[in-house]
Parts: structure tokens; sequence; C-alpha cells
């Protein structure tokens, strides 16, 4: 084997300390105006390839993906930042890419490239759908992990820990191989800045979706955006007794 | 994966939904296809956004350092800043973050371990550290290794840069800087404290104030006479600048008690027979005066950053709570005499950070820039001060509580108004220099 070459995908999201407002069509969140970054389950992914790298686990190169808007390639940069290598980015605009679409897309990016390890997040922030890892695998008929929480490879083996409901989960499988990646893996550098302004001058490459031969048609449509309820306060009880009859009055007991 | 930031059903919607949109329409001959018309965004944040990263005229690498930098501060809330401020204790834990990852050396050469980028970027990087409720005091404990080691990048040798800057570079040495005597302020040229030629040593013997950091700090970057003021040729020549190790068996250093930025000390420095390697003499003996004006115009510029950004982060903390607390049934902040000096604060922000941004500009670009670095400093200054007492006054009797932060935040807004360089000796440049009026002092 001549080593890893990683396929990291990321994507640029509303940064997760913003509280996310519906715009006022109702059809969407708002996302003018608003700060993006990196999906924090995307960093986790590129932080774990690059600390594969430093393990001396013989990694051929880490290559980040994303596809979207221009603005993407500041995604793309701080990945490249963070470590990765070279980035290619399908630039585009208009059409909402659902994870199917993503998936078919990455399939062709992993046949393309020739890469043996591909790391995601589990999920992203904004649509919490949790689907590309999976239909990736599916895709390629390659083996998955999801979740991981601890990621070891050796030679072709790869070792990986999830936390799941009741324990800890072991699987290990021969690359290639998918990998989604889980808060509990790692904590994501400060890319510094030397790193950063090296990161300028690697390879970015710009494609577009007619680069690829995918059926990025949407399946799924958005029928209203609507804000949670407010929370209503609570009621106060006097004593326990109180509390128990008011549960009874709930139906909770 | 959301792909786009608009599709055109919401482009529709959205240029629909403002007047603008409307009345551009409604006279336009032909209707604008979405093609042709690009969604029209905001050119700004909200400023009750923590650190907002929409101001559209960064170039990509500000945005890149307001965007790495952010990330580090965001570690650092308001409250750490207060603690340390209420305890009088000086950190260097944001020092260290960001000496890791390579921010000290911004400006400093490539060879050294620096990244060689511009005043622009440096100017971003001290308002953002700022901004973040950090103030003053988060600025203050990086500030002189940011900009304050310029006259070693221009004049020292080789083997002192290897020497000195590598470590100011990697956080390992820290430096102050003693230029201000007790008996001497602006009027530099008649500083009084001496170093006299010994063998291979030079022998100080004076003193100095307003050093900061020089509790901590390794090293000082240290201006001196070694020619008397009677002797010299030209009052320019005779004064001579080391940078040395400061050594406290020899150098008395006294903390002065202040208003604002407690946690970073203020001292006072008296020396008598220190003695200083001549090896650490910059340049030429006597040349001191010209290589300390090196660099002054870019240090008002941060200066005036850090101003400005403590200037906007008082803005946030005061549209924040002028929304929030309701008095008389109604927010406050729908009180015009609230909202619109706010407004115009604001303004008065926008307006200095442009002044500033374009003072660093054309400093990186070569221009010697000093009437920009003056007045954006001032404006700066005095916009932020402003903006710091009205945080306060919207915040009512709270704002009075140390818990509210603005209170911190106008102490240290009187800092930018006093140094580097007064107020009054601003006015006094920009009307002889750009002016081109008599000299009035």
């Amino acid at each position: 084997m001549s080593g890893l070459r990683i396929l990291v995908p990321v994507k640029r999201v509303i940064d997760y300390a913003i509280k996310p407002r519906v715009n006022k069509a109702g059809t969407a969140v708002e996302t003018n105006g608003v700060k993006h970054s990196m999906n924090p389950f995307d960093e986790l992914s590129i932080e774990q390839a690059v600390r594969l790298r430093e393990a001396k686990v013989p990694v051929e190169d880490i290559l980040v993906f994303s596809a979207g808007p221009t603005k993407s390639q500041e995604t793309i940069r701080t990945a490249m930042a963070m470590g990765a290598d070279r980035g290619i980015h399908v630039v585009e605009e208009k059409i909402e890419l659902e994870p199917l679409g993503v998936a078919k897309l990455l399939k062709q990016v992993v046949e393309k490239e020739n890469r043996n390890l591909v790391i995601l997040g589990k999920q992203s922030i904004d649509d919490d759908a949790g689907q590309t890892g999976q239909m990736l695998a599916g895709l390629l008929g390659w083996p998955q992990a999801t979740q991981a929480s601890k990621v070891t490879i050796e030679g072709e083996q790869c070792t990986v820990t999830r936390e799941v409901d009741g324990g800890v989960e072991t699987l290990k499988a021969k690359l290639p191989m998918i990998i989604t990646t889980d808060l509990r893996l790692n904590e994501p550098r400060y890319a510094s800045l030397p790193n950063i302004m090296k990161a300028k001058k690697k390879p970015l490459e710009k494609k577009t979706l007619a680069d690829y031969d995918v059926d990025v048609s949407k399946r799924m449509k958005t029928v209203k955006v609507i804000e949670p309820p407010p929370r209503q306060g609570g009621g106060k009880v006097d004593d326990v007794d109180g509390m128990i009859s008011k549960l009874k009055e709930l139906g909770a007991i | 994966m959301r792909g786009i930031y608009h599709s055109f059903a919401n482009l529709v919607v959205r240029v629909g939904q403002r007047n603008i949109g409307l009345q551009r329409q409604a006279w336009r001959p032909f209707p604008i296809t979405a093609s042709l018309q690009p969604t029209r965004r905001h050119a700004h944040g909200q400023a009750t956004e923590y650190l907002q990263m929409s101001d559209p005229d960064l170039t990509e690498s500000q945005r890149t350092v307001r965007e790495a930098i952010s990330k580090i501060c965001s570690k650092y809330p308001d409250e750490y800043w207060m603690e340390l401020d209420n305890a009088g204790k000086f950190s260097l834990d944001l020092h260290a973050d960001l000496a890791r990852d390579g921010w000290l050396g911004i400006c400093l050469p490539q060879k050294y371990g620096g990244s060689e980028l511009g005043i622009s970027e440096a100017t971003v990087m001290m308002q953002t550290i700022s901004e973040s409720g950090g103030g003053m005091t988060a600025a203050s404990s990086v500030h002189m290794n940011i900009f304050g080691l310029e006259p070693i990048v221009k004049f020292a040798t080789e083997e002192q840069k290897e020497r000195w800057l590598v470590p100011v570079i990697q956080g390992k040495e820290r430096s102050c800087f003693g230029v201000t005597e007790p008996n001497t302020g602006l009027d530099t040229l008649k500083l009084q404290s001496t170093a006299t030629r010994d063998g291979d040593h030079y022998i100080l013997k004076g003193q100095k104030i307003w050093t900061s950091t020089a509790q901590t700090a390794e090293k000082i970057l240290i201006l001196v006479r070694t020619t008397p003021l009677d002797k010299v040729e030209k009052p320019t020549h005779g004064l001579s600048l080391f940078y040395t190790d400061l050594d406290r068996s020899a150098v008395q250093v006294t903390e002065i008690l202040k208003m604002g930025r407690a946690s970073v000390d203020s001292n006072s420095l008296f020396f008598d027979g220190w003695k200083v390697p001549a090896e650490d003499l910059i340049g030429e003996e006597g040349n001191g005066f010209k290589m300390i004006m090196q660099g002054m115009n870019a240090e008002r510029v941060l200066v005036g950053a850090e101003a400005l950004g403590l200037g906007f982060a008082a803005l946030r903390r005061a549209a924040i709570y002028a929304k929030e607390r309701v008095v008389f049934g109604r927010q406050i902040g729908k009180n015009q005499g609230i909202q619109h000096p706010l407004a115009e604060s604001w303004m008065k922000l926008e307006a200095a950070r442009l002044m500033l941004y374009q003072a660093a500009r054309l400093y990186d670009e070569g221009y010697a820039a000093g009437e920009f670095a003056n007045a954006g400093k001032y404006l700066a200054a005095e916009a932020a001060f402003e903006a710091a007492e009205r945080a306060v006054m919207v915040h009512g009797g709270m704002g009075y509580a140390k818990e509210y932060h603005v209170e911190r935040y106008c102490r240290e807004a009187m800092l930018p108004r006093l140094a580097p360089v007064s107020r009054e000796m601003i006015f006094n440049y920009i009307g002889e220099r750009v002016l081109g009026l008599p000299r009035s002092y």
C-alpha cells in the first residue's frame, strides 16, 4: 500500500454561535449577512486527517472538497491552513444540494482522485441530516464507521471506536472506508498564522457541476420554515403533594 | 448541503420585500431578471453581533486575520478580563495562545519566524483583540511585541536580529519600551538619561516612566543620550537605542497605579550604573532618534485600532442593553434620546475605522502617512471614548457596576486619548504639516 489518500469534504454553514432566524418569506433560515464558518464536525475531520499524518501513519495526501458558492473557498482555505494539502471547489451558486446529490458527487471525486479513505463530519449543523457519509458508503460499497470517537490505522486495518447507547463499540475494517466524526474524537486546532499564509499558496482547483456526471436534482421540497414556539413559563407548586397531583393532572404519572 | 445562498425563488421574494427593489423596478423600462441583478447584500453586519465579519471592504488577508483572531479571542470572554482587571493581575494566557499560532510575528520578517504581513493586517488583529471585550488590557499584553521592534528589523545586524526577533516571535521573550521620562514627554530630544561607554559596555544612568509590562518583560528597547545635547551637531543626534536584558538587579521597577488597564502594569524605572553590553546597541551610536521615529506612525495606527475595537465593544453592549431593558413598559432603545447617540457613535467609529485602514494601507504602500495615522488615532480614540461613555449612560446605574463591563471600557478608553501622542500634538502636527501654519509651540 502506498499510503492514505484522504478525502475530507467540508461545508460552509452559519456559525455555530449564531442564533438562526427564519427569513421573512418563511422559506428558509436567513443566511444573508450572517456570519458563516466551517461546519464544526468537518473541523474534526480535517483535524483527524492531519493527526493521522502527525502520528506517522503514511498519508500520501489530504484533499479537501466543498461544493457551494464562491465563499466556500474560504472554508477550503481554512482546512488547508489546518493541514490539508490541496482543495477542490465545485462552484455552485444556485442549486441547493441535498445529501444524496452530495454523496453522488463525492463518489465521483473519490473515483477520479483515487481516494481510499473519506473522513466526513457526521452531520452538518445547518440541516442536521446526518446522511451523506452513509449514502456515500452505500454508493461506493465501502465499509463505514460512523460517529467515530477514536480512529487508529495500521496498514490496511482501520480500528474505529464509536460511542453508542449503553457503551462503546469498536469496529474494524479494511481500507478503503468511510469514517464520520463525532465531537469527542479530537479538539480541532486553530490554524497558525504561518500555516494560513502557506495555505494561500496551496492548490485549489475550481470546478463546476458540469465537470461531474451527477444528477443533483432536488428530491425534497421545503414547504415551510417556522420558528419554534416560544417557551411557556412553568407553574409553581407549593409542596411535593402539589407536584404529584399536578403531574397526575397532566397525565405524566 | 446548502449549496447556495439564495435560490431563484428566494431572490424574487427578497427583491419584492425591499422598498428600494420595488421602487427601482417600477421605473426601469424592462424588468430585471435574476441573472442580471445580483442579490443586494448588506454592506455591514449588525453592531450587536460579537466580532461581526461582514465588513466588505476588508481585504482577503484582513478577513483571514479577523476570523482567526476572533476564534482565539472567543476563548477569553469579558468576565475573564474583568477578573484580571479587578485583581490587577497580569496574564500571559492570550499572549501564549497568540505566540503559539505565530501571531506575534505578523509584521516581522519570515526569516526569523514571522509572516511579513502589513500594518493593514496588524490593524485588524489589534482591533479584533480589543473588540473581543479584552480592550486595552488584552491589546497591551501583546502590543509592544507586534510592532515595537521595527527599529530592530530596520537597523539591527543579522546577528542581533537572529538573537532578538526569534525568541520574541516564539513568545519566549517579551519586550518593553523605555523612552518617556518623568521630566521629558513629547519633547523626546530633551531626554536626560545617559549612557557612557566603558570598554565593552555602556553604563546607563537615569529614569524612564510609563514603561508597560516591565514587571515581567525580559527585554527592553531603551533610548538614552550618549552625547550631551550641547555637544551635538544637530539636535536630533546624540541619542542611542539599545535592546537589552531588563536587569532588575540594576533597574528599580516601580508600578504606577492608574485609572484603567490595572492588570497590565505601567512602571517607572530608575537606574544608576546599569551595565549594558555594547553589542546590545542598535545601529550607530547617536542615531537612536531617527530609529525610534521609524514606525511611530504605524504604532499610532495600531493604538487607534485598539481604541476602535474598544468603541465597537462598548457600542455592542450598549445596543444590546438598550434593546433588552424595559422601563415604563417599553424598551429604552425605543427612545430617540438613547437610540440616536448610539447611531451617531456607530457613524463616528466607522469613519475612524476607514481613516485608520487608509493610514495602514498607505503605510504598507510606502507612504509616510503621518497625517492619516495621527488623525485616525485621534478620531478613533475620541469616538471610542464617546461610545464607551454613552454605553455607561445607556446602562444607567447598571453601567456603573463592573459586571456590565462598560465602566471598564470607559476607563480604558481614556488611554488611547493620551498615548502614544496627545490630542494637542496631533492638532499641532496637522496644523503645521497639512495646513502649513506656523509652529505653535
